[in-house]
């Protein structure tokens, strides 16, 4: 069979995550992959959660996604970054080991009905006029769809570095996608170039491990997936080293080897995940920075030192790893390297992550491709697009993710009116409404959403309505009043204002915690505990949600004003050249999205909306 | 678009206005559309219109002097000046939530950042403590009190130099508030007359009295021409001992005497009042801030306090952003971009 509803390109995180979304939502896909065997491949980090990323994982498994039950069944290590903060920045991590993870993606993609995995390699679109009709294999063979997913990750026109030293090519070891990068810019689709690196992996047999700082995984039974029953995994420990002076003045020593110093790399790296000759180059005030040191794996002695990312020749590499505590006798099994690629600028992009239909019909591009790092952001993207290519194909409506009920919105809204300029990574600092958007209330923020959008499994109904009733139930056992003596007697030392308060109200006080609580009323350490702290955290943090809630109302009214689509920016007087080009890259559909667009002023939305008056008069 | 200088009197810009408006599609412009123009079209911020039309209406030297400081953009640098420290102080913050699994950022944040934040409150806090802007276009609110027959609207005329209450030798005679705008030494005033203080049957009078103590709450200044010992309000009160070419010697508590029959000790009135309007009236290169700016400036205040106040980042974090939403409405938008290049350029992040 060569006809499909769906064809998606890439069997990264993005892919997997868009073509298993895809088929929930019943349509049939194919998932076109160079070879079976690399997908579900972890190609960086074998970590998948943390700050904000946990977040991301959290709401693609609320959609019933993939990415967090694989996570569980990879997870060699737990743990809970922020714990001692507010459970809003509060970051679930894993680290996984890499054969795990792809076993369980494959078992995964190959149980869900509709999905068939296609090996091959993408030559190009297949295209009537400007509506796509499927996808030209290299060799001859056409696949026929009404719309295509690209999740090509790093591939398009992949350059590596290994110092001085650059090939063409993806990841180490595998052909990049010249041809369909071509296609691209034919189309009219900005292109441009971004950069990001890895570290250089690491023999674990070779370190002196009793010489270092353990990093034990974190107690307790929590897990990525709200699908999975325990911990499955047997557990390991991290390691931390650091780097000293002498790494520093031997990288300082190379930096003329270095392609990012030397200007052979055009593209723009993350701010927030420099090289380390970039940190001792722009930091070199500090006498040393911590490197974490991952497992890859239980049966896999490759060690991931995170901290480290270069593009210096291996040599340099060797040098500067043996310079650190524990590491004096290491080998290196692959060198660090650069890779430079090329993205789309996702500002062509509607919030459904399709390219406008006045560009190319039925195209949808998620992850990398949009100028995005980070396993978790490729999958949340995978999940938009490959819900919304279904959605597209069935005839039903899209699924739009916004800024106040998602990160997942809050990254696309990014992407398609701020465009990148550098990798883009999930922060928690992005999303205004933090308070709201939690990772221990995805389920609650997001499956209800979507369940109504048609892409949640039986099993996962069934979880999520006893959730719900087990809520329903804390809520009850939360309404019971009481005085501040009653809490100071068990343990909370409050001040007592002779006011009887419920318990809800009294969490707003930071005395009041989910150990007292079960002091005071034991029946309370009986019910679902992921419920109860779900229920401390939304009380606790109460009022300033009513009042994020009261901001969100009031800016919903700037999007109710709709801006057309054909307002020319560069006519409109008073506008800078760079606000009328960052509009016109991005056209805001109402006057919200525009009042979002960095650099953009009050006077300007407000020659914006005479303009838009005008031409609709 | 087009702007006419005509000879002439009146009868002549009528005339030139009634042969246009035959022509289709000319309108005479709106007052203050030009300014408004140039704000919708980005040529001006919006502290900057504000500024503009506070000087197109400006009566004395003083408003006007305040006013082209405010259309040169000082608000605007002061208000951007805080949300340069307000975007630091947000990405110290900002840094232990989203970066604090990394060796180079640490648990807490550094012992200055409760020190800046206080600088910040404090600086904001002066500026909303400063005399308001619209003093200088309503003028500094000089109430005149006392019991009746006390030479108020006397005094008042005196004062403005006309004869702007009615007068006579009936006790009671100013039975309704009389307000007579006066530049004094180039300061606006807003002389204000009130009916006698005293309980009264008279229905009208009586009104008169009540209208006269609210008027004593909403003054800049009262000039109490009672017995000292009865002024309302000595913190905003000058006593003033009236008809002194009458009296032998003065109360006491009595601050300046004077008569407007004879002109006697009006000089040192007159003194005293440009003296004070020093203190109530924004001045030469203050930034003056109106009742917006005002409203905005202190929610930011409020937030930033409860930035202070609370123990837990989480909730610190959140005030700082409603602050800098509140800076961003006095002029321009700060949006999160800015604060992510604050915290990448001041700390070491990343794996």
């Amino acid at each position: 069979m060569n006809s499909f509803d769906v064809i998606v390109v890439g069997g990264g995180h993005a892919g997997c995550e868009a073509a298993a979304a895809a088929a929930r939502m019943g349509a049939s896909v194919a998932l076109v992959s160079f070879s079976r065997e690399s997908i579900g491949a972890m190609s960086c980090n074998p970590a998948v959660g943390g700050l904000g990323k946990g977040h991301l994982v959290r709401e693609v498994d609320a959609f019933d996604g993939i990415i967090a039950r694989a996570a569980d069944h990879a997870a060699i290590h737990y743990r809970m970054l922020n714990a001692s903060k507010g459970a809003a920045v509060r970051g679930p991590r894993v680290q996984a080991d890499r054969r795990r993870f792809k076993t369980a993606i494959h078992r995964m993609l190959d149980e869900q009905d509709g999905l068939t995995i296609v090996e091959g390699e993408a030559a190009a679109l297949r295209l009537e006029g400007r509506r796509v009709r499927g996808l030209d294999l290299a060799g001859g063979r056409s696949l026929m769809a009404p719309a295509v997913v690209l999740a090509t990750g790093t591939f398009l026109n992949g350059k590596l570095h290994f110092g001085m030293t650059s090939c063409v090519g993806g990841r180490v070891g595998e052909r990049a996608a010249i041809t369909l990068a071509d296609q691209l810019r034919t189309l009219g689709l900005p292109i441009a170039r971004l950069k990001t690196g890895t570290p250089p992996r690491l023999d674990g047999r070779t370190i002196d491990w009793a010489a270092l700082e353990r990093q034990p995984s974190d107690d307790g039974d929590w897990t990525m997936s709200s699908m999975t029953k325990r911990r499955e995994a047997p557990q390991l420990f991290c390691a931390i080293t650091r780097t000293n002076a002498r790494t520093h003045q031997i990288i300082r020593a190379s930096l003329d080897r270095s392609p990012l110093f030397a200007g052979e790399i055009e593209g723009v790296g993350p701010r927030y995940c420099p090289s380390i000759e970039d940190k001792v180059h722009r930091f070199g005030d500090r006498d040393g920075h911590q490197i974490f040191l991952e497992p890859e794996g239980i049966d896999d002695s490759s060690v991931y030192p995170n901290g480290i990312s270069t593009s210096l020749p291996a040599d340099v590499q060797l040098e500067m790893v043996r310079s650190m505590s524990g590491l004096s006798r290491v080998e290196i099994t692959q060198p660090g390297y650069a890779v430079e690629y090329d993205h789309v600028d996702p500002r062509v992009l509607e919030p459904t992550l399709a390219v406008r239909s006045g560009i190319v019909e039925g195209l949808y591009l998620a992850g990398q491709i949009n100028g995005t790092t980070g396993y978790e952001e490729a999958a949340a993207q995978g999940l938009v697009a490959g819900l919304n290519a279904a959605a597209r194909v069935a005839g039903k409506n899209p699924i739009i993710f916004d800024r106040s009920d998602s990160y997942i919105g809050v990254m696309v809204d990014d992407l398609v009116l701020q465009g990148v300029t550098e990798p883009y990574r999930m922060l928690t600092a992005r999303a205004e409404y933090r308070l709201r958007l939690r990772a221990d209330n995805a389920g609650a923020r997001l499956t209800p959403i979507a369940i109504a959008a048609g892409c949640v499994g039986e099993e996962r109904r069934g979880q999520f309505e006893r959730s719900r009733q087990e809520r329903a139930r804390v809520e009850d056992m939360l309404r019971q009043c009481v005085s501040g003596s009653d809490l100071v007697r068990a343990g909370m030392p409050v001040r007592d204002d002779g006011v009887r308060r419920s318990l809800s109200d009294w969490l707003r006080f930071p005395e009041v915690d989910r150990e007292g609580l079960v002091r005071l009323d034991p029946a309370l350490g009986l019910v679902g505990l992921a419920e109860l702290d779900e229920a401390i955290q939304d009380h606790r943090y109460a009022p300033y949600i009513a009042r994020q809630q009261s901001e969100v109302a009031r800016l919903r009214s700037d999007e109710n004003v709709r801006i057309p689509v054909d307002l020319e920016y560069s006519r409109i007087a008073g506008l800078s050249n760079e606000m009328a080009e960052r509009l016109s890259a991005a056209l805001p559909s109402t006057l919200g999205a525009a009042s979002r667009i960095r650099g953009i002023t009050p006077a300007a939305l407000a020659a914006i909306l005479v303009h838009a008056r005008r031409k609709a008069a | 678009m087009a702007e006419l200088h005509l000879h002439g009197g009146r009868a002549v810009v009528a005339g030139v206005l009634e042969a246009f408006s035959t022509i289709e599609g000319l309108r005479p412009a709106e007052a203050g559309e030009f300014t408004r123009r140039a704000f919708e079209n980005g040529r001006i911020d919006l502290t900057e219109a504000e500024g503009l039309a506070d000087l197109l209406t400006a009566e004395t030297q003083s408003q006007r002097r305040a006013s082209l400081t405010m259309a040169g953009g000082a608000l605007g640098r002061r208000v951007s000046g805080w949300q340069t420290q307000l975007l630091r102080l947000s990405a110290e913050l900002e840094a232990l939530l989203d970066f604090s699994d990394e060796g180079d950022v640490g648990d807490e944040l550094p012992a200055s950042w409760r020190g800046s934040l206080g600088q910040l409150v404090d600086e904001i806090g002066s500026i909303l403590r400063s005399p308001p802007i619209e003093r200088l276009r309503d003028g500094i609110r000089v109430v005149i009190a006392g019991p009746p027959n006390a030479g108020k609207s006397s005094l008042l005329n005196s004062l403005a130099g006309r004869r702007a209450a009615i007068t006579s030798a009936i006790a009671g005679t100013t039975r309704d508030i009389v307000e007579a705008p006066t530049a004094i030494g180039g300061q606006p005033f807003l002389l204000v007359d009130t009916a006698g203080l005293r309980e009264s049957q008279d229905e009208i009078e009586a009104e008169g009295v009540e209208r006269a103590r609210q008027s004593l709450d909403a003054a800049d200044l009262i000039l109490w021409l009672g017995a000292p010992s009865e002024c309302p309000d000595r913190e905003r009160s000058l006593v003033v001992q009236s008809k002194i070419d009458l009296v032998d010697t003065p109360d006491p508590g009595v601050e300046i005497a004077v008569s407007s029959e004879t002109g006697q000790g009006m000089d040192a009135l007159v003194s005293t009042l440009i003296e004070r309007a020093k203190s109530l009236l924004p001045q030469e290169g203050d930034v003056a801030i109106n009742a917006r700016h005002r409203a905005a400036l202190g929610a930011a205040l409020r937030h930033l306090e409860e930035a202070g106040a609370t123990t837990d980042h989480l909730i610190a974090a959140e005030a700082l952003r409603l602050a800098r939403v509140e800076l961003d409405r006095v002029t321009g938008r700060a949006g999160v971009e800015h604060m992510l290049d604050a915290l990448f350029g001041g700390f070491c992040i990343g794996k």
